[in-house]
């Protein structure tokens, strides 16, 4: 049957924790075939990672496997002697890891970190190395390969730390290379860049691509095969176009069901008075001290103007550093600005500590973090009764009330007030967050990357919840996200910022359809995204491919 | 969270037992530990003094009784006061930052440079060796710790959503330390109190056997076993008893606070 030999073949691969005896993995099985890229999507908990650390003998012994075999180029991993598996990572399977920032060695030159793999894994000469190293650097487009061999890894920024790391792993020129979300923390442009260089570099010498991901857009653009895993099974796998344009299990319908799709454009009438609105906005941060002077102020946010409408969702997108999450948190009175000026229905507001109360009992925060925006050792009821704390005329037993309803709102229940956050799952969690945040019929809400933290069908789920609430209260909103597509499914409205500027700002339609600067278009062309098509299904492909 | 490990109940064990003879030695003792009885001078134990007399004959089990009484109301009095003093410290340095917790943290290194037991030593000499003196004194000796450790965890929850949140909602900074900050430095505090009961109970026990505790005849392990040294070669049982009440204890206490770390505070584990 098998025509072509597989690089790896993972055959009913069962794995189980030691001592609870919790089952990881169920006879899972999937085959990669040379130079082929393969993706595995799943949520978190499915399983995914354990599988492809498996593949490298990586897990921690404590995870036992109980079942089925790994055979990587005829050989059975999970049976090798630890030296003929050391052998075998770096030389024929390489990994690249989601973290740039703390997979090289802060303390090595990255010609040293370079040469490490070549010098254990290639007898060659020095010379010999010193020519590839060069080469490679050459290749993932440092523009001077000879200055980088004693640079240290600080000196590079996170993206290009990436693609150090995917050259320091293709060296070897490896059968396989698992990449174990290797773009998640990187901004999107970025992020573009970076699998673009994979995959041009692992095509070159043939190398087999795993792909773990939880963003299925991603997988999908790049993938030619997908396996969806779901609580440690395979659900389903095939050819990408295929499997997309017509998923047959439930669960990778549920996935791309969830995945979000632009709402229709609402009209959001101009009042005369905007409900917040920010003029000349600049936020400079203390530079960082030398050991006697202090060094100059960083700027975060360089002069922002922006008005909320009563009623509207307002996006701000932008990369990490573009000030977007400073805006926020100005805005909310968490930073002092250092000039500019925050009006709330036309009158200005101070910081949060001299702020005026209306400000206060109408301006209230989602954050992104569900694991840490809430107090472990408060109850849910005690959380959500705190953001009624300063709501004037109101007795303890309307406030208990009030508490009931706010849980009921997000779909959680009145049942949930005497249990503690430890006790809830994050998406549980951030509903709780919304909950608090709404509880005191604010008319204004900040939400900063709320969903961002969250799985897919999760994701999906809060995201609705929110614009209901926000349709049924009426409350404005500065929803602040890096996801162009929860974007797109929610605002009224967007701004793009980077650098602490505003890039552009229009109708979301306007943004999405028709942008007007070179940076709007080269973040949207930067996003892989999935297209729905007539059956159902999805097809992967790229936003603004046909226009300029 | 069922399984107590051999070590934990060992500790528990150990610590309870000395609170029971702390307390039980407050109201009742087998003999008087004062009464002086020059009939039964140094003698071994038997079946009427079950761990011997001492040199004025004074009942050496009534002795150590009360000597724990004495020693456990010290270290109890001695962590309630550098914890308390500490968290307060702590909090305040910790969370707001800037130069109140500049200057605070620059005392507080400067105190920290001093070993516990020898800063104890000299403030003794201000206050005059008594109890009271010994609590002062261990308790400003050990306030600094306490400030380390509660402002390296305020400084961590600070940065935690939650406490934005708070200031979000519109709540003032005392109200957002007491109720979001405190609760949340109890794990961290619960540990270090209880292996600081053990440190300031040998601290005490040190002192007094220098002579700067508390002055005989009032009895304290340390100045027992100070008083059963010269005749350590007649009478061994004058510094065995003491020494091993000091050792036992201290590992029952130990043994309990690696306990509660590791069930209280996963994150200090080593």
């Amino acid at each position: 049957m098998q025509k072509i030999p597989h690089v790896l073949d993972v055959r009913g691969l069962s794995l189980e924790a030691g001592r609870t005896g919790i089952r990881i993995l169920r006879n899972i099985s999937f085959d990669v075939r040379p130079g082929e890229i393969v993706g595995i999507v799943g949520e978190s908990g499915s399983g995914k990672s354990m599988a492809a650390r498996a593949v490298m003998g990586l897990n921690p012994p404590e995870i036992r496997q109980t079942a089925g075999a790994i055979n990587f180029e005829g050989r059975d991993v999970g049976i090798l002697a630890k030296r003929d598996l050391r052998a075998l990572r770096g030389a024929r399977i390489g990994m690249v890891f989601q973290e740039p920032m703390t997979s090289l060695n802060p303390s090595m030159t990255i010609g040293q970190q370079l040469e490490e793999g070549l010098r254990l894994h290639v007898k060659t000469t020095r010379q010999d190395r010193q020519d590839r190293i060069l080469q490679i650097l050459d290749q993932i487009g440092l523009t001077d390969p000879k200055a980088a061999l004693a640079a240290m890894p600080h000196h590079f920024s996170g993206g290009m730390r990436q693609r150090i790391m995917l050259a320091s792993v293709m060296l070897l020129k490896p059968a396989l290379l698992i990449a174990d979300e290797p773009t998640t923390a990187l901004d999107a442009v970025i992020q573009r860049d970076v699998l673009e260089l994979m995959v041009s570099l692992t095509r070159e010498s043939n190398t087999a691509v795993l792909m773990i991901s939880h963003d299925l857009a991603m997988v999908a653009s790049y993938s030619d095969r997908v396996v969806v895993m779901a609580q440690g099974e395979v659900v389903e796998q095939g050819a990408t176009s295929q499997l997309l344009a017509a998923p047959r299990h439930p669960y990778t319908q549920k996935l791309l069901s969830a995945l979000p799709r632009r709402a229709a454009a609402r009209v959001i009438p101009a009042a005369s008075v905007p409900r917040v609105e920010v003029r000349g906005l600049v936020v400079d941060y203390p530079g960082r001290g030398g050991l006697l002077r202090r060094g100059a102020p960083k700027r975060a946010l360089n002069g922002i103007d922006l008005s909320v409408q009563p009623g509207e969702i307002l996006a701000v997108v932008g990369g990490s550093g573009s000030g977007k999450t400073t805006l926020g948190r100005t805005i909310a009175g968490l930073i002092a600005p250092t000039a500019g000026e925050i009006r709330f229905n036309g009158a200005p507001v101070g910081t949060a500590r001299t702020s005026d109360r209306a400000y206060r009992l109408n301006c209230q925060m989602v954050f992104q973090d569900p694991y840490s925006s809430l107090d472990p050792r408060m109850t849910i009821g005690a959380l959500v009764a705190e953001a009624l704390r300063h709501t004037p005329g109101l007795s303890a037993q309307a406030r208990h009330a009030r508490v009931g309803e706010a849980l009921d709102e997000v779909g959680l229940s009145a049942d949930f007030a005497p249990r503690y956050p430890h006790q809830l799952s994050g998406g549980q969690r951030q509903r709780v967050a919304i909950a608090r945040a709404i509880a005191a019929r604010p008319q204004f809400v900040i939400a900063d990357e709320p969903v961002s933290a969250l799985d897919v069908t999760v994701r999906a789920q809060v995201l609705h919840l929110f614009a209901d609430l926000q349709r049924r209260h009426g409350f404005s909103c500065l929803f602040i996200s890096h996801d162009l597509a929860v974007v797109e499914q929610i605002a009224d409205r967007v701004v793009v910022m980077a650098q602490g500027r505003v890039i552009e700002q229009g109708s979301r339609d306007a943004i999405f359809d028709t942008p007007r600067e070179g940076y709007t278009r080269d973040l949207l062309r930067a996003i892989p995204t999935l297209f729905p098509t007539e059956q159902g299904g999805v097809r992967p492909g790229w936003r603004l491919a046909s226009g300029a | 969270m069922k399984d107590i490990s051999p070590g934990a109940l060992c500790g528990a064990v150990l610590t309870g037992g000395l609170l029971a003879v702390a307390l039980l030695g407050a109201v009742w003792t087998p003999f008087d530990p004062m009464a002086l009885n020059f009939a039964a001078r140094l003698a071994a134990p038997d079946a009427v003094h079950w761990l011997g007399t001492d040199e004025f004959g004074r009942d050496v089990l009534s002795r150590l009784f009360a000597g724990a009484t004495t020693s456990v109301w010290i270290s109890f009095v001695t962590v309630a006061l550098a914890v308390s003093a500490g968290t307060l410290i702590g909090v305040i340095s910790g969370y707001f930052r800037g130069w109140t917790d500049r200057v605070l943290m620059m005392l507080n290194d400067a105190l920290l440079a001093f070993p516990g037991i020898l800063l104890a030593l000299g403030l003794l000499a201000i206050f005059g060796a008594n109890q009271y003196g010994i609590v002062l004194a261990l308790g400003l000796g050990y306030t600094p710790t306490v400030v380390r450790i509660v402002r390296g965890t305020v400084l961590s929850l600070r940065e935690r959503e939650f406490i934005e949140a708070s200031r979000v909602m519109g709540n003032s900074d005392t109200y957002t330390m007491l109720r979001h900050i405190l609760p949340n430095c109890i794990a961290p505090l619960t540990v270090l109190a209880t292996s600081m009961f053990g440190w300031v109970l040998l601290a005490e026990s040190a002192l007094s056997f220098l002579g700067l505790g508390v002055p005989p005849p009032e009895p304290t392990w340390g100045n027992m076993l100070a008083s059963g040294r010269p005749f350590i070669s007649q009478a061994v049982w004058l510094a065995i008893f003491p020494g091993l009440c000091i050792s036992f204890t201290l590992l029952g206490v130990n043994l309990l606070g690696d306990a509660l770390r590791d069930r209280l505070d996963p994150r200090m584990r080593r």
